[in-house]
Protein backbone atom coordinates (compact mmCIF):
# COMPACT_ATOMS: atom_id res chain seq x y z
CA UNK A 1 0.00 0.00 0.00
CA UNK A 2 0.73 3.67 -0.19
CA UNK A 3 1.50 6.08 2.55
CA UNK A 4 2.50 9.65 2.57
CA UNK A 5 5.44 10.29 4.92
CA UNK A 6 6.50 13.52 6.01
CA UNK A 7 9.50 14.68 7.81
CA UNK A 8 10.70 17.09 10.13
CA UNK A 9 13.40 18.35 11.96
CA UNK A 10 16.60 16.05 12.52
CA UNK A 11 14.41 13.41 10.69
CA UNK A 12 14.13 15.37 7.69
CA UNK A 13 17.78 16.55 7.35
CA UNK A 14 18.38 12.58 8.01
CA UNK A 15 15.36 11.67 5.64
CA UNK A 16 17.05 13.75 2.62
CA UNK A 17 13.24 14.92 2.07
CA UNK A 18 10.35 16.79 3.51
CA UNK A 19 7.88 14.05 2.22
CA UNK A 20 7.21 11.16 -0.03
CA UNK A 21 4.97 8.72 -0.85
CA UNK A 22 6.11 5.45 0.19
CA UNK A 23 5.14 1.89 -1.05
CA UNK A 24 5.11 -0.72 2.40
CA UNK A 25 3.52 -3.63 3.40
CA UNK A 26 4.40 -2.19 6.99
CA UNK A 27 1.51 -3.03 9.72
CA UNK A 28 1.87 -0.60 11.69
CA UNK A 29 3.88 2.58 12.52
CA UNK A 30 6.15 0.88 14.67
CA UNK A 31 6.81 -1.41 11.94
CA UNK A 32 7.24 1.53 9.29
CA UNK A 33 10.07 3.34 11.11
CA UNK A 34 11.71 0.26 11.32
CA UNK A 35 11.90 0.25 7.72
CA UNK A 36 12.56 3.51 7.07
CA UNK A 37 15.70 3.49 9.53
CA UNK A 38 16.88 0.99 7.63
CA UNK A 39 16.65 3.12 4.13
CA UNK A 40 17.52 6.46 6.09
CA UNK A 41 19.72 5.29 8.95
CA UNK A 42 17.47 7.42 11.51
CA UNK A 43 19.48 8.05 14.91
CA UNK A 44 16.91 8.62 17.33
CA UNK A 45 15.06 5.60 18.32
CA UNK A 46 11.40 4.48 18.42
CA UNK A 47 11.27 4.96 22.30
CA UNK A 48 12.57 8.73 21.81
CA UNK A 49 9.63 9.77 19.11
CA UNK A 50 5.85 10.02 19.37
CA UNK A 51 4.17 9.28 16.10
CA UNK A 52 1.27 11.20 14.40
CA UNK A 53 -1.46 9.42 11.81
CA UNK A 54 -3.72 11.70 9.68
CA UNK A 55 -2.69 14.62 11.85
CA UNK A 56 -3.51 13.08 15.14
CA UNK A 57 -1.22 11.29 17.63
CA UNK A 58 -1.30 7.61 17.19
CA UNK A 59 -0.27 4.61 18.86
CA UNK A 60 2.43 2.58 17.34
CA UNK A 61 0.24 -0.20 17.17
CA UNK A 62 -2.23 1.12 15.41
CA UNK A 63 -3.18 -0.43 11.73
CA UNK A 64 -2.10 1.69 8.73
CA UNK A 65 -4.71 1.93 5.69
CA UNK A 66 -3.46 2.97 2.27
CA UNK A 67 -3.39 6.55 2.32
CA UNK A 68 -2.44 7.12 5.73
CA UNK A 69 -0.31 10.28 6.59
CA UNK A 70 2.28 9.30 8.68
CA UNK A 71 4.55 11.94 10.75
CA UNK A 72 7.15 10.39 12.89
CA UNK A 73 7.70 13.57 15.90
CA UNK A 74 11.43 13.92 17.48
CA UNK A 75 11.57 15.30 20.39
CA UNK A 76 10.19 18.83 20.53
CA UNK A 77 11.75 22.39 21.41
CA UNK A 78 8.98 24.72 21.09
CA UNK A 79 9.12 28.19 23.41
CA UNK B 1 -7.78 30.73 17.29
CA UNK B 2 -5.93 30.29 21.34
CA UNK B 3 -3.16 29.24 19.37
CA UNK B 4 -1.20 30.20 16.30
CA UNK B 5 1.84 30.15 14.54
CA UNK B 6 3.03 33.56 12.83
CA UNK B 7 5.92 33.71 10.11
CA UNK B 8 7.05 37.14 11.20
CA UNK B 9 7.23 39.54 14.17
CA UNK B 10 5.09 38.84 16.90
CA UNK B 11 2.23 41.75 17.40
CA UNK B 12 1.77 42.04 20.93
CA UNK B 13 -0.03 44.94 20.85
CA UNK B 14 -2.93 43.45 18.81
CA UNK B 15 -2.52 40.03 20.78
CA UNK B 16 -2.78 41.73 24.20
CA UNK B 17 -5.65 43.53 22.45
CA UNK B 18 -8.01 39.95 21.71
CA UNK B 19 -8.16 39.50 25.57
CA UNK B 20 -9.81 42.60 27.02
CA UNK B 21 -12.51 41.86 28.64
CA UNK B 22 -14.68 44.11 30.77
CA UNK B 23 -14.96 41.66 33.66
CA UNK B 24 -10.73 41.27 33.47
CA UNK B 25 -8.97 42.98 36.37
CA UNK B 26 -5.79 42.33 34.98
CA UNK B 27 -3.46 40.50 31.98
CA UNK B 28 -0.21 38.52 32.43
CA UNK B 29 1.67 37.54 29.92
CA UNK B 30 5.18 35.46 29.09
CA UNK B 31 7.18 36.25 26.18
CA UNK B 32 10.15 33.62 24.92
CA UNK B 33 13.36 35.20 23.75
CA UNK B 34 16.31 33.74 22.12
CA UNK B 35 18.62 33.85 24.27
CA UNK B 36 22.63 33.78 22.93
CA UNK B 37 23.75 30.58 24.95
CA UNK B 38 22.52 26.76 24.97
CA UNK B 39 24.45 23.81 27.36
CA UNK B 40 27.75 26.20 27.31
CA UNK B 41 27.37 26.76 23.58
CA UNK B 42 27.36 30.47 22.06
CA UNK B 43 24.12 30.45 20.23
CA UNK B 44 24.24 33.29 17.19
CA UNK B 45 20.88 32.49 15.68
CA UNK B 46 17.83 29.64 15.50
CA UNK B 47 15.17 28.18 12.72
CA UNK B 48 12.03 26.78 14.17
CA UNK B 49 10.10 24.85 12.47
CA UNK B 50 6.75 23.11 13.30
CA UNK B 51 4.63 20.04 12.47
CA UNK B 52 1.68 22.70 11.86
CA UNK B 53 -1.43 21.06 11.42
CA UNK B 54 -1.12 18.64 14.66
CA UNK B 55 0.78 21.61 16.81
CA UNK B 56 -2.46 23.74 16.09
CA UNK B 57 -4.42 20.74 17.42
CA UNK B 58 -2.30 20.26 20.40
CA UNK B 59 -1.89 24.04 21.09
CA UNK B 60 -5.87 24.54 21.29
CA UNK B 61 -5.84 21.60 23.45
CA UNK B 62 -3.65 22.86 25.51
CA UNK B 63 -5.24 26.59 25.76
CA UNK B 64 -8.73 25.23 26.20
CA UNK B 65 -7.45 22.63 29.48
CA UNK B 66 -6.00 26.24 30.66
CA UNK B 67 -9.68 27.30 30.60
CA UNK B 68 -11.19 24.67 32.16
CA UNK B 69 -8.49 24.32 35.02
CA UNK B 70 -8.52 27.96 35.74
CA UNK B 71 -11.10 30.99 36.13
CA UNK B 72 -9.73 33.26 33.50
CA UNK B 73 -11.10 35.13 30.86
CA UNK B 74 -9.12 34.46 27.94
CA UNK B 75 -5.67 33.17 26.93
CA UNK B 76 -3.72 33.19 24.17
CA UNK B 77 -0.37 31.82 22.48
CA UNK B 78 1.40 32.82 19.35
CA UNK B 79 4.25 30.94 18.00
CA UNK B 80 6.96 31.79 15.72
CA UNK B 81 8.47 29.50 13.05
CA UNK B 82 10.78 30.21 11.02
CA UNK B 83 14.31 32.15 11.23
CA UNK B 84 14.71 33.87 14.12
CA UNK B 85 18.14 36.50 15.58
CA UNK B 86 19.28 36.88 18.91
CA UNK B 87 16.51 38.56 21.67
CA UNK B 88 13.63 38.05 19.06
CA UNK B 89 10.14 36.95 20.64
CA UNK B 90 9.31 33.16 20.17
CA UNK B 91 6.40 32.53 22.02
CA UNK B 92 4.00 35.09 23.71
CA UNK B 93 1.23 34.21 25.88
CA UNK B 94 -1.06 36.41 27.71
CA UNK B 95 -3.78 35.49 29.79
CA UNK B 96 -6.40 37.80 31.23
CA UNK B 97 -8.21 37.63 34.39
CA UNK B 98 -10.96 39.23 37.00
CA UNK B 99 -8.15 38.57 39.89
CA UNK B 100 -4.25 37.90 38.94
CA UNK B 101 -3.10 34.45 40.70
CA UNK B 102 -5.10 32.14 38.25
CA UNK B 103 -3.51 34.92 35.43
CA UNK B 104 -0.07 33.77 36.40
CA UNK B 105 -1.19 30.47 37.19
CA UNK B 106 -2.42 29.89 33.66
CA UNK B 107 0.00 31.43 31.67
CA UNK B 108 2.47 29.02 33.19
CA UNK B 109 0.64 25.78 32.74
CA UNK B 110 0.69 26.81 29.06
CA UNK B 111 3.71 27.76 28.12
CA UNK B 112 5.06 24.62 30.21
CA UNK B 113 2.97 22.41 28.63
CA UNK B 114 3.54 24.17 24.73
CA UNK B 115 7.17 23.14 25.75
CA UNK B 116 6.62 19.95 26.35
CA UNK B 117 3.65 19.06 24.11
CA UNK B 118 3.37 20.73 20.93
CA UNK B 119 5.27 19.55 18.21
CA UNK B 120 7.90 22.03 17.16
CA UNK B 121 11.34 22.42 16.98
CA UNK B 122 14.33 24.32 16.96
CA UNK B 123 17.75 24.13 15.62
CA UNK B 124 20.57 26.16 16.95
CA UNK B 125 23.35 27.69 15.19
CA UNK B 126 26.56 28.15 17.09
CA UNK B 127 29.38 30.63 16.63
CA UNK B 128 31.73 27.38 16.24
CA UNK B 129 29.65 27.13 13.35
CA UNK B 130 28.17 23.62 14.51
CA UNK B 131 24.05 23.70 14.54
CA UNK B 132 21.98 20.78 16.51
CA UNK B 133 18.27 20.58 16.79
CA UNK B 134 17.66 21.25 20.18
CA UNK B 135 17.19 18.01 22.64
CA UNK B 136 17.62 15.42 19.06
CA UNK B 137 21.35 15.48 19.09
CA UNK B 138 21.80 14.62 22.60
CA UNK B 139 19.30 12.19 22.72
CA UNK B 140 20.81 10.32 19.79
CA UNK B 141 23.91 10.14 21.39
CA UNK B 142 22.67 8.89 24.91
CA UNK B 143 18.76 7.60 24.73
CA UNK B 144 18.34 7.45 28.05
CA UNK B 145 17.59 10.98 28.06
CA UNK B 146 13.23 11.83 28.47
CA UNK B 147 13.23 15.04 29.26
CA UNK B 148 11.56 16.23 26.33
CA UNK B 149 9.02 13.38 26.11
CA UNK B 150 5.76 14.70 28.23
Amino acid sequence: MQLKIQYYALMREQAGRSEESFETSAATPADLYDELTRRYGFTLTREQLKVAVNSEFSDWSRRLTAGDAVVFIPPVAGG
Amino acid sequence: MRFRFTQTAIDTTQARRELLDLGAGGYVSFEGWVRDHNEGQEVTRLEYEAFQELAVKEGERIVAEALRRFPVKHALCIHRVGALGLSDMAVWVGVSSAHRGEAFDACRFIIDEVKHRVPIWKKEHYRSGDSGWVNCERCAAAPHHTHAHA
